[in-house]
């Protein structure tokens, strides 16, 4: 039996949207929630809620997962192995559960050297395939210690991958050690090079769980050259990049971006089974890619 | 002086599963006091390993491991043997098994996992060689240490945050430690170990237990202030 409706909709093979949103930094959640509310509440199946995205220090991901689920949003509540030990890990998995929270995304986390808090300690006792094992231990009754818990939780697991990595063997292996280790869906790395994408798709259909391809909106033909030049495994086609270019005020409005992304969306419909859309801020496009990508 | 362990026999003849014929490398460092390493503790794992259906192709003694040269030197008069074996397996602390990986092109097997170095770092560039955490995983990793290479100390694969060129997301010039894994892992033809799932760290170990502690030089001081 579906534990939510993003896995009851995964189940029936039907084409699911999920989107994403970060927490604020500080306590104002007015923008983040009214952003969600407005325009991704009705369209999207499940909202990602980010945990300390990029090592930044912000709200937590399980209040603000509540929150969604307060104005009738389905969260998928991120965890990343970096700020928690064993024991924080499985309690807040526990926390999770007794507050209605029934989407888990297991992810290692980023260095926290890259973010605003250098100074701390990386914490990753576990790692995104031992905490999605750890998951299942719980599901099982039991902690990771061996431990007999007083009521067991049940959760969607997801998991994450990268399709644009170079070499994407690695990745593949990782992605097959996450299935083994409990994953039923996973949400891709931004991808944009449909062919890449297909190919990628081709070599995982064997592990037969279901892919949403991850889309990060381009704002400018900056932001794109910058993803290519630093963010792993992202790749920017050129023509894709020149029509950034060719209209700056259209990209600047967002409607090249929205347009680059329901193409995709298009394309990648016959290729796997959702898309993650990942707005950076600009959750108001994601009413327009809806309807020129055709989404229900 | 560097503290190691023996291994239980379960772990090693898991890790050693596929292979049969094995050539042995030992240490006569720090490894033959804590005698897992050395000519009696080496030759008496020959024993057990042989009644366990494997073959032991030969066996060799350095004095240091640790001293990539010397080892270097050692090792190339055994070529013939361990041409012949499918690994090797080293009796020696964390920094031993590293620098037989790194000169040999074969799967290496550490039989013993590495407690605490209470001083002595090893002559290869210890600190970053092996973090003594007492979980040794360099079998499974084609004998390069993630838990000092991966800026996470991941022991399940590489991460999401590699470079375009290879590096760590941490530092320009730092190479992914699983990138190299994965590269050495297929040069000798063992992806099968990165399949793998490894239980986390268990991180107790970090600190020595009790019946190792007398050996590291604050329990000696703890030692000398009891006799007086």
């Amino acid at each position: 039996m579906s534990v939510s409706q993003l896995q009851h909709k995964l189940e029936n093979r039907s084409f699911v949207v999920t989107g994403e949103t970060g927490p604020p930094k500080g306590t104002n959640m007015n923008q983040c929630l009214h952003r969600a509310e407005n325009h991704l509440k009705g369209r999207c199946d499940a909202v990602n809620v980010t945990d300390n995205q990029s090592a930044i220090m912000r709200t937590g991901s399980l209040a603000t997962c509540r929150l969604f689920m307060d104005r009738d949003m389905e969260p998928v509540f991120q965890m990343v192995c970096r700020d928690r030990n064993a024991i924080a890990l499985q309690s807040d998995i526990l926390s999770a559960y007794a507050l209605g929270i029934r989407n888990v995304l297991a992810l290692t986390g980023d260095h926290q050297a890259l973010g605003d808090h250098p100074q701390a300690s990386g914490v990753f006792d576990l790692d995104s395939v031992s905490l999605l094992k750890a998951l299942c231990t719980l599901e099982s009754g039991r902690d990771i210690s061996g431990n007999v818990l007083d009521g067991a939780p049940k959760f969607c697991k997801g998991a994450v991958v990268t399709p644009g990595a170079e070499p994407v063997e690695p990745q593949i292996i990782k992605m097959e050690k996450k299935v083994e280790a409990g994953a039923q869906f996973f949400q891709t790395q931004a991808v944009y090079d449909i062919k890449q994408f297909e190919t990628f798709m081709k070599r995982v259909e064997k592990f037969n769980v279901p892919v949403l391809a991850g889309q990060v909106i381009l704002k400018s033909a900056g932001m794109a050259r910058f993803l290519n030049a630093n963010v792993s495994g992202i790749n920017v086609p050129e023509h894709l990049i020149s029509k950034l270019e060719k209209d700056k005020e259209a990209a600047k409005s967002g409607q090249t971006g929205a347009r680059i992304c329901a193409d995709f969306v298009k394309e990648a419909k016959a290729m796997c089974q959702g898309v993650h859309l990942m707005t950076l801020g600009w959750d108001h496009l994601v009413p327009d890619i809806f309807e020129m990508a055709d989404l229900g | 002086m560097l503290v190691s362990e023996m291994k239980p026999d379960e772990e090693i003849l898991d890790m050693l599963e596929m292979v049969h014929s094995i050539y042995l490398v030992g240490c006569n460092g720090c490894a033959e006091v804590c005698k897992t390493g050395g000519a009696k503790a080496v030759a008496a794992y020959r024993k057990f390993l042989e009644t366990q259906d494997k073959e032991v192709s030969g066996i060799c003694n350095v004095d240091f491991l640790c001293n990539n040269v010397l080892t270097g030197t050692r090792l190339v008069r055994e070529i013939e043997p361990i041409d012949r074996s499918e690994a090797i397996l080293v009796f020696s602390c964390g920094v031993g098994v590293q620098v037989v990986g790194a000169v040999v092109d074969k799967p290496v097997f550490p039989a013993a996992n590495t407690i605490s170095m209470g001083g002595h770092f090893g002559l290869w560039p210890g600190a970053e060689k092996c973090a003594q955490c007492g979980n040794c995983v360099l079998g499974y990793t084609g004998g390069i240490c993630p838990v000092t290479g991966c800026a996470k100390s991941l022991v399940n694969g590489q991460c999401g945050g590699t470079t375009r060129g290879g590096d760590c997301e941490v530092e320009k010039g730092r190479p992914c430690a699983w990138l190299q894994i994965y590269e050495r892992l297929k040069t000798i033809d063992r992806l099968d170990l990165y399949r793998r799932i490894l239980a986390p760290q268990d991180k107790s170990k970090l600190m020595p237990g009790v019946k190792q502690r007398k050996t590291l030089y604050w329990a000696i001081d703890q030692d000398v202030k009891r006799k007086e």
